[in-house]
Order: C-alpha cells, then structure tokens, then sequence
C-alpha cells in the first residue's frame, strides 16, 4: 500500500478520524493495529520477520535491563562489604552476560537481514570467482522474501537494543508498545530511523485533537505529495530512458540524466519523508527530522549532515565511534603512531573508522558493487577534504573568499555536482558502465546535442518540462524561504483567505498536474526498496 | 585536569578551554577530535572510554572530560 495510492489515502483518513474519536487511552493501541493492517496488507509473510524482531528484541532488552537493576541492587546492597576490586570483578561478570544476550540480539536481527538481503549478492560473487578459476559450477539463486522496510525497522529496533545495553534508558516493558515503536506505520517502510527515547513520549501519549497541530500535519502531507506526484513520478520518466539506453543517451545526455535524477531523488526521498512526519504530526506524534536543505551544503561532509540525518546519526553512533575507540583500533593507533609518526597515529582509526561505516552505507542502500564502490568513493572523498582543510584554509586567507556569497554559491554548486556524479552509480547496471558514462560526459558532451531531436524523445512533453521547470522553482523557492524560519509558522501568520488561496492552489496542483489520473500506476518511493 | 587542557590545546590550540563549556554544542570539536581524545586519554591514564560514554555532556568542557575521566578511575 503506497503512501499515493488512493487505498492508503483512504485508510489514513479512517485512523485519523478513530484516533480522534476514540477514548484516548485507546490511541496507541488503534495505531498499532492499524500499523499491523499497513504491513498485513503489503505482504502477510511480511509480518513474520517483524514479529521475530520485535520479540526477539523485546526479551533480550528486558533480560540486559533486568541485569542492570541487579547489579545495581547488589552494589547498593553490598556496598560497605565489596573491596574495589570485587565490584569491578562482578560489574565484569554482569556486562559479560549483557554482552552475550546483545551479541545473540544482534547476529539474531541483522543475520535475518543479511540472509534475506545479501544472499544472492554473495551468491553472484562466488559465481563469478568460480567462473575466473575455470569452473563450470556456478550456485544457483534463491528465491527469497525481502520484507517490505526490513532494513529501516532492524536498524531503528537495533539501535534500541544497543541503547538498553548501554544503560541510555530502561527497556520498554509493554510488548505492545515496543512493537508499535517497532512498526509505526508511516515510518515503517522509508524511516526516519527514529530513537525509542525521542520517539516515546509522543508516541504512547494520549492527544486530544489539535487543530493547529492537525492543519500543520495536512500541509506538511500535501507538501509531500506535490514533491512526489508533480515532479518525482513526472521526472522518473526521463531518467529511465537515459539510464536504460545508455549508448542512445550518451554525451551531454549522461549530464541531463545525472541532474534529472538528483531532482527526482531529493523530490521523493523528501517528499516520502514529508509524509511521514506530516501523518505523525497529524496524530500529534513527534518524529526527528532527516533533511535539512541538503542541497545548500557546502562540501560533502556537511551535506551528509543535513542529508538522511538519522541514517548517519545511526551509523556514527553504533559503527564509527565503538570502531574508533574499540581497544583493537587504540593499538592499532599506537602502532601507526610508532612507525608512521604522530599525524599519521592519530588519522588512521579515523579513516579505518570511517570507511568501515562507508563501506556499510554503501551496503545498506543495496545489494550490488555499485552501492559499495559509492559508499567507499563518499568516504574517500571526505577524507580527502579533512586532509586538503589546510591548503583550503591557506586559500581561504590569501584570497579572501570564505565570506563572499559567490564562493558560498561556487562551493553549493560544487557539492551538488559532486553528489550527483557520485549518484551515477545508482542508475547504471554496473560499476564499469558507470565509469565510462562518467567519463563519456566529459570527452563527448556538445551543447548541440541538447537540439538533435533525442531531448524531445525521452518520454516527457513541452508542458512536462513547464511543470517541471515550475515546480523546480517553488521547490528552491520554498528551500529559501525556509532558512529563517518554519514555512507553515509563516503561512499560518496570513490572513486566512491568502493562507487557503495558497493552500487550495497547492491541491489544485498536485491534483491535476500530479502525474496521476484514472488507471496511473503511481511509482514507489525509491527508498521503499531499502 | 592539567593534561585535559594540554590534549585539548594541541588539537585546536585557538580555543579557550578554561572557560568553554559547549564544545559540542557549537561544534568546536568533531567526531575526528572525540577519537583523537580518547586516544590521549587512553594513553594518560591509562582508563577505557567506551562508545557509550561519548555523549555531549561528557565532551562539552575540559571540565566535563576530566570529570569524566575521574569518574573512570574510581570505576576501574
């Protein structure tokens, strides 16, 4: 059930509406059974896998809390008997069996997602070493079920196991709850990869209906269906035919392309990402945001931060800090530092640090060497930049550039340009045909070739390119207008009939210049893959 | 404390330690600098700072580090 199916539309106004009509005390209960419905609904095998993770999760979150409590217990109990030496010996004993019950957790969750998302990747390498030794033998592929958001759901349950072990917060002791943590639905298939201690207090509260809140969630909602319907979906049909006919669409096409598909991705992503805190907002719950106008960063690293935020928190958070400072990594460090010298000591556990969640990013986008190739190149870069900050800096001071706003413009273009020729690897069937387009775009683009004919035949019309065009403006527009402040706080400072005019103008749009219509298939978000 | 102060001014020695107390929040200090830290820490005194201590409330001052790295001691 997509989030622009008339289906879903449908069922978010019924749970809207018994939310609200309801008893409070009710709320999250109806929203866990209505979450159940969304994934029933999407595939009942589905619903196997998320019970085993949210069961899984529940008992060993309870047991590692409940040793927690013990140990704090028996050290208040114990304290005027206990040498320093023995309570470090029994704090040792207990984080020792916590540890256990998070390894069997971990290996537990993401070896579900491994099995059921890389199998056929490895299965396609080892294929592919045994054709290189010669052999005959190739493995065959399995057919196997990839749960629908199973990625986003391990990541977000996960992450609370790790915190209960880590004593950030106590676990969840109502199963119910934890599950509808778990699967609440407009997160459940596209993230934000929320926090249990953030989310919680919204989420299992009672709310009484809030107009201003309700009116805010709504447009938030159909700001995200214009982003998606007017200008994703239309946009989707160009990139495809540049991407699928690559010795058609070569030269400056493989540009075009490039750029189409950064626009249709912020336009999805976002737009997927606008409904899902536009509906949580509705039903008065809180949920962290993902971007914030990641197409004004000014080099790659602060584009991560503003760019799938929670994403990177996750990764920085459970990957990059235990690796860096994991005691394997210190010597290793300390190595570095007595054979390499200082600088290079204390860079090393960074870098290893670094491509090691890189490497993971690349991986969690998807199954194949183009995902991993484009994690490790958005890693490489970023270190390359940390290790270019002094030249930039010696730059920055004999030229005086750092406060001009051309520069700023310069150093947004360039990242933009940057992320997107990086983004290449998305599109294309394989890493080498990634890199010959790339490099085709430089040796055989001619602006000529904008007016051969082929610009007209990728599948969009005149009045596509208008809406397009338009809707690229209002887009950057509304980016701008949002630096200084909330865009529906300022709406809502209108007069009323401006505030409607505005609002109904914005339906208008997405209704009838939506690609959509009787018999329209309208096409998944793209991180509903994920 | 003394040693806190010297790890803190090798890394950004343009900063007022003694009296910043957001160095986190501002972004003065990145997750490149956290690792560095705890590496010298590691090295100083000879404690163990795991992932889960690197929250902003233990990295926010050289006063909070240090305070960090006393509470450590005394646990280990």
């Amino acid at each position: 059930m997509l989030f622009t199916s008339y289906e879903f539309i449908a069922f978010l106004i019924c749970v809207i509406i018994l939310y609200y009509v309801l008893p409070s005390r009710y709320q999250w209960k109806l929203l866990l059974a209505a979450s159940y419905v969304f994934y029933f609904v999407s595939g009942w095998k589905n619903c196997f896998f998320i019970l085993l993770t949210t069961g899984s999760t529940y008992f060993l979150a309870r047991r590692i809390d409940g040793l927690h409590r013990e140990q704090a217990a028996y050290i208040k109990e114990h304290k005027k008997e206990l040498s320093k030496e023995e309570r470090k010996r029994y704090k040792e004993k207990i984080k020792s069996r916590q540890w256990r019950l998070l390894l069997t957790g971990l290996f537990l969750n993401f070896g579900v997602l491994a099995v059921l998302k890389y199998s056929n990747f490895a299965i396609a390498n080892l294929n592919f070493g045994l054709s290189l030794l010669g052999s005959q033998r190739q493995i065959g592929f399995l057919s196997l079920l990839l749960p629908l958001g199973i990625s986003f759901y391990t990541f977000i349950t996960m992450g609370y196991l790790i915190d209960v072990y880590r004593g950030k917060y106590p676990a969840e002791p109502c199963i119910g709850k934890l599950a509808l943590f778990v699967s609440f639905f407009p997160q459940l298939i596209q993230g934000p990869i929320s926090r249990f201690d953030q989310m919680k207090e919204t989420l299992f509260s009672e709310h009484s209906f809030d107009s201003r809140e309700v009116s805010f969630g709504l447009e938030r909602i159909l700001w995200g269906f214009f982003k998606k319907l007017v200008i994703a979906d239309r946009i989707l049909t160009g990139v495809t035919t540049i991407i699928q006919q690559p010795e058609t669409y070569n030269g400056i096409y493989v540009f075009v392309g490039m750029m189409f598909y950064a626009l249709q991705l912020y336009a999805d992503f976002t737009g997927g990402i606008d409904i899902t805190i536009g509906i949580a907002q509705t039903l008065g719950i809180k949920v962290q945001e993902n971007f914030i106008r990641p197409y004004f960063s000014k080099n790659i690293a602060e584009y991560w931060r503003r760019w799938h935020i929670t994403l990177g928190t996750w990764f920085t958070e459970y990957i990059f800090y235990p690796v860096s400072v994991c005691q394997p990594m210190l010597r290793f460090s300390r190595f570095c530092r007595k054979h390499l010298g200082d600088y290079a000591g204390k860079r090393m556990p960074v870098y290893v640090a670094s491509l090691a969640v890189w490497f993971t990013t690349g991986i969690w986008h998807g199954a194949s060497w183009n995902f991993v190739v484009w994690g490790l190149l958005n890693g490489i870069i970023i270190i390359l930049s940390q290790e270019c900050e002094p030249l930039y800096a010696r730059f920055h001071a004999r030229f005086h550039v750092a406060q001009k706003r051309w520069y700023a413009g310069f150093q947004v273009i360039r990242t933009v340009l940057l992320m997107s020729s990086l983004r290449m690897l998305d599109c294309y069937r394989d890493v080498p045909l990634t890199f010959r387009m790339f490099g085709d775009m430089f040796l055989h683009s001619r602006v000529s070739q904008l007016f051969d004919g082929r610009f007209m035949s990728l599948g969009l019309t005149v009045s596509d390119y208008i809406v397009l065009i338009v809707g690229t403006l209002i887009l950057l527009g509304a980016s701008l207008a949002g630096r200084s402040g909330s865009l529906r706080e300022k709406l809502a400072s209108k007069p009323a009939p401006v505030r409607y005019a505005l609002l109904y103008s914005l339906f208008l749009c997405t209704l009838l210049i939506g690609a959509y219509g009787v018999g329209y298939d309208s096409s998944q978000f793209i991180y509903n893959q994920f | 404390m003394d040693e806190i102060l010297t790890i803190l001014q090798d890394l950004h020695p343009d900063v007022d330690f003694e009296s910043c107390d957001t160095l986190i929040d501002d972004g003065i200090l990145d997750s490149f600098d956290i690792v560095t830290i705890i590496a010298e820490i590691n090295d100083e005194f000879d404690v163990k700072i795991g992932a889960e201590q690197i929250v902003p409330e233990n990295f926010n001052s050289a006063e909070a580090i240090w305070e960090l790295v006393r509470r450590l001691e005394d646990d280990e």
